[in-house]
């Protein structure tokens, strides 16, 4: 175990034997999260169980200059926890109880490997839940939703996880204990909650979460819209909107991802759709009837050619099955698929598409939409094999153009999902070299040593310089300014 | 005075080690420590540069006029819905986001920074950068954009932001009771945990009030379901909480401001007291010092108008939290020229 030897040791100091694993049959389960392309086995696993433990984990590695990557259930889409071969793997998962749910103040305090979907479970004796439903919600843990900053299907009406989570405790690199947040409002100072949730475990480890609990909505329905032409959905979404009406769901799907889903769950999708919609409206009954109303009569002026809306809670859970299989009814018909994650403004939605759809021809690679509509998160999912040769390589560069369009649009590479080490290459093109040297000064200020998840995230100037190199449009590199190594 | 200009002159200060205080519209001077430095006058630098209704995104440079905002937005029936505070005709965007202050509807609609999508910067060094975008999702990096919201201009000039708007709701009443200071508390509290479209609470003087918004039928639903007296030209009586116009604001006494988790009971202070954000807001006037008596609650207290502010506005940090605050302010401003004081004498 070579270099592992002296860590195994100073680790086994405080924690028990079962807690530290560096043998490659047990380090083998961390080698990924859910990007399964990337992957690489990890020097050490540590397994804390105790906040003293997670403390003393930090300040060793940190005393022998080893990297440290923390993980929560492993379910991210961009690599943010994909090991350091030479690090340390700092699992969360022993982290798993609800602290308490206080329901007078409306908030849970949980563990950070508590999962999602357990938040809202433990609440929902006292009518209240967790709003943020990632799709991963069964799986997915708090802890991963604090460092990717997770949406979800209701983001639009009811936040991201910054804007329901009011505090979090835990440790900077070195082990220092810090609190950001509070119990009220806001706290003193700048607002370190706010910068700390998205920074993909790159400022500090979190060991507990602090959530803002809201009533359960009494009704929900749902009206499922079909259109014959994507462009117009997309116009459907912008008149919603203009009508004042802020849904608590408003989700796309494009025609091969309707087949897609209907062959695997059979949710009663029109078929003949160019685009379906859905549009989700909550409340009391009294608000969802006026709602629904509302959204019929403006999604018939926008020109939908069927609609039904949800008779019962059955038929709304069976409308939204196939946008929630979206993915794994795409992973039947494909070996394998690539998702992306790309924010546009919503009105660059028909250019985006027929961009994407161009891509098609140039890659000859199939892929699928499926689209928070309501605010403008795109997740194209591109058909590939790895199986054959350069296909891979040929689905990644074409992921690649379509983040970049989606940056030339005004959008950002990632809206949910985070950059991790997938979209590192992205970041030169969204961001200048002033603005990734603050970057990195931030994460300097936490942790002057980089030791903690260190390459995710944000790209060295001179990475940026070589990719640049390798991405010549027209002649013109996208960083002249940049110095070349 | 033009970006490049403001850059210029940030560059040029901070070559000469001189501090600047950044001012817009000068409306909330009285917040934070005593401005100290130059004065860089940020309101030229104006007008709204995108806003697109149904996009639900505006965007405006920093010396912009709010209630220029504001209008805009009116005319296409939508809203800041942090409804933040003016304190004065001359408001400008860029100052209430470097405030970071949010009004009565916070509690339910969510605070100022929940609303900033992204902001262009100018740091100590005059250097322009941007962070976050013009779109509701956005994971790209550190949040900057968010980061700035509320520092009182002490790590960047906010030049240019992006916030995420709302529509305005379709009907809005407003309800009052007579109750006391804790049926207040466990009245808000109560409701809060229900589906109930309470869009603001406030309690003085043992009269409770509670504005119900949202769409027609649910406002006409909730209200008999709380009941009360309706209260008539109830804008006015919601502008005054937020613009301290209200009686209760008036006389000399220093005004802190209490952050408290919601159902913290009523705390044992002598002077008057306010209670908004269903009891997690308070506004105490009175000369004692509720600075211990918050933290220990579990929330903080800001000495928010005062004549004299010994010991400083905002409730003191832990050692490893000012520690983190000094080094992200030499990340921003090595110079130590944007505002210096105005948020801790330390930054």
């Amino acid at each position: 175990m070579g270099a592992a030897l002296p860590v195994v040791k100073a680790l086994r100091g405080f924690l028990p034997e079962r807690a530290v694993l560096h043998d490659e049959e047990d380090t083998r389960p961390y080698e990924c999260d859910g990007l399964t392309a990337y992957r690489q086995l990890p020097m050490v696993v540590a397994l804390p169980e105790t906040e003293e433990q997670v403390r003393q984990v930090l300040q060793t590695c940190a005393a022998l200059r080893v990297p440290v990557v923390p993980r929560g259930a492993g379910t991210g889409l961009s690599g943010g926890a994909l090991p350091s071969g030479e690090g340390v793997l700092l699992s969360m998962a022993k982290f798993m109880r609800v602290l308490g749910v206080d329901p007078r103040s409306r908030v849970a305090v949980v563990q950070p490997g508590v999962r999602n979907a357990a938040i809202s479970d433990a609440a929902a004796p006292f009518g209240l839940y967790y709003a943020p439903d990632p799709s991963s919600q069964i799986a997915c843990t708090i802890g991963g939703n604090v460092a990717e900053n997770s949406g979800g299907v209701h983001c639009l009406k009811y936040g991201l996880t910054v804007h329901n989570v009011m505090r979090v405790r835990g440790f900077t690199m070195a082990g220092e204990p810090i609190t950001l947040g509070s119990a009220a409002p806001d706290a003193p100072g700048y607002d370190l909650l706010a910068l700390a949730i998205g920074s993909e475990g790159m400022l500090a480890v979190v060991t507990e979460v602090t959530v803002k609990l809201l009533p359960r909505p009494q009704w929900a329905q749902v009206i499922m819209a079909s259109f014959d032409d994507v462009e117009k959905a997309g116009q459907a979404v912008a008149e919603v909107i203009a009508a004042g009406i802020i849904p608590a769901g408003l989700e796309m799907m494009d025609r091969p991802a309707i087949h897609a889903v209907e062959q695997f769950v059979g949710a009663g999708y029109d078929l003949e759709a160019a685009a379906i919609l859905l549009c989700e409206a909550d409340g009391t009954p009294e608000e969802v009837e006026e709602e629904i109303g509302r959204v019929k009569s403006v999604l018939e002026r926008s020109g939908a050619t069927r609609m039904s809306v949800s008779r019962d809670e059955a038929e709304r859970l069976r409308f939204w099955s196939g946008r929630k299989a979206a993915f794994p009814a795409v992973g039947r018909i494909s070996p394998d698929y690539y998702c992306m994650d790309g924010t546009i403004p919503r009105k660059r939605l028909g250019e985006v598409l027929r961009f994407i759809g161009a891509l098609e021809k140039k890659y000859g690679l199939r892929c699928p939409n499926v689209f928070h509509a309501g605010d403008g998160n795109l997740h194209p999912l591109i058909l590939f094999d790895a199986s054959r040769p350069e296909e891979l390589q040929r689905t990644e560069q074409f992921a690649a153009e379509v983040l970049e369009k989606c940056v030339e649009v005004g959008g950002t590479i990632t809206g949910e999902h985070g950059v991790g080490v997938e979209k590192i290459d992205q970041m030169c093109v969204q961001f200048r070299p002033d603005e990734l040297e603050l970057f990195m000064a931030v994460k300097r200020a936490f942790d002057p040593q980089g030791l903690l998840n260190p390459g995710k995230a944000v790209p060295t100037l001179a990475r940026c310089a070589e990719f640049g190199r390798m991405r010549v449009h027209g002649g013109a590199l996208p960083h002249p300014e940049l110095p070349r190594f | 005075m033009s970006l490049p200009k403001l850059k210029e002159r940030i560059r040029e200060a901070a070559g000469r080690r001189t501090p600047l205080r950044l001012r817009g519209g000068g409306t909330k001077d009285f917040y934070g420590n005593e401005p100290r430095g130059e004065l860089l006058d940020t309101s030229s630098h104006a007008g709204i540069v995108s806003y697109e209704p149904t996009e639900l995104v505006l965007t405006a440079r920093c010396g912009t006029p709010l209630y220029e905002v504001e209008s805009v937005l009116q005319t296409n029936h939508q809203m800041l819905a942090f409804e933040p505070p003016h304190f004065g005709a001359g408001a400008t965007f860029g100052g209430c986001i470097a405030a970071g202050l949010s009004g009565p509807r916070r509690a339910s609609a969510g605070a100022l920074r929940d609303f900033v999508l992204g902001a262009r910067l100018v740091d100590g060094r005059g250097r322009e950068l941007a962070f976050g975008g013009q779109v509701m999702k956005n994971v790209a990096g550190y949040d900057l954009a968010r980061l700035v919201a509320g520092s009182l201009g002490t790590l960047a000039l906010i030049a240019e932001a992006s916030v995420k708007v709302l529509p305005i709701p379709a009907a809005e009443v407003t309800m009052e009771r007579e109750v006391t200071h804790e049926e207040a508390l466990e009245t808000m509290n109560r409701w809060a945990g229900q589906p109930l479209p309470v869009s603001a609470t406030a309690w003085h003087s043992g009269v409770l009030r509670v504005r119900l918004s949202g769409a027609a039928a649910a406002v006409r639903v909730a209200r008999e379901r709380i009941g009360g007296a309706e209260v008539h030209g109830a804008g006015a009586f919601w502008s005054g909480i937020r613009e301290h116009a209200d009686a209760f604001f008036a006389g000399d006494e220093p005004l802190w401001r209490l952050a408290l988790p919601p159902n913290c009971p009523p705390l044992d202070l002598p002077g008057r007291m306010m209670i908004e954000w269903n009891g997690a807001l308070r506004w105490l006037k009175g000369s004692a010092d509720p600075r211990e008596a918050a933290r220990h609650a579990g929330g903080h207290a800001t000495l928010f108008r005062a004549a004299r502010k010994a010991g400083g506005t905002f409730a003191p940090l832990d050692p490893v939290l000012l520690r983190l605050h000094r080094e992200l302010k030499a990340a921003f401003d090595p110079g130590g020229v944007l505002n210096p004081g105005r948020m801790y004498e330390e930054l």
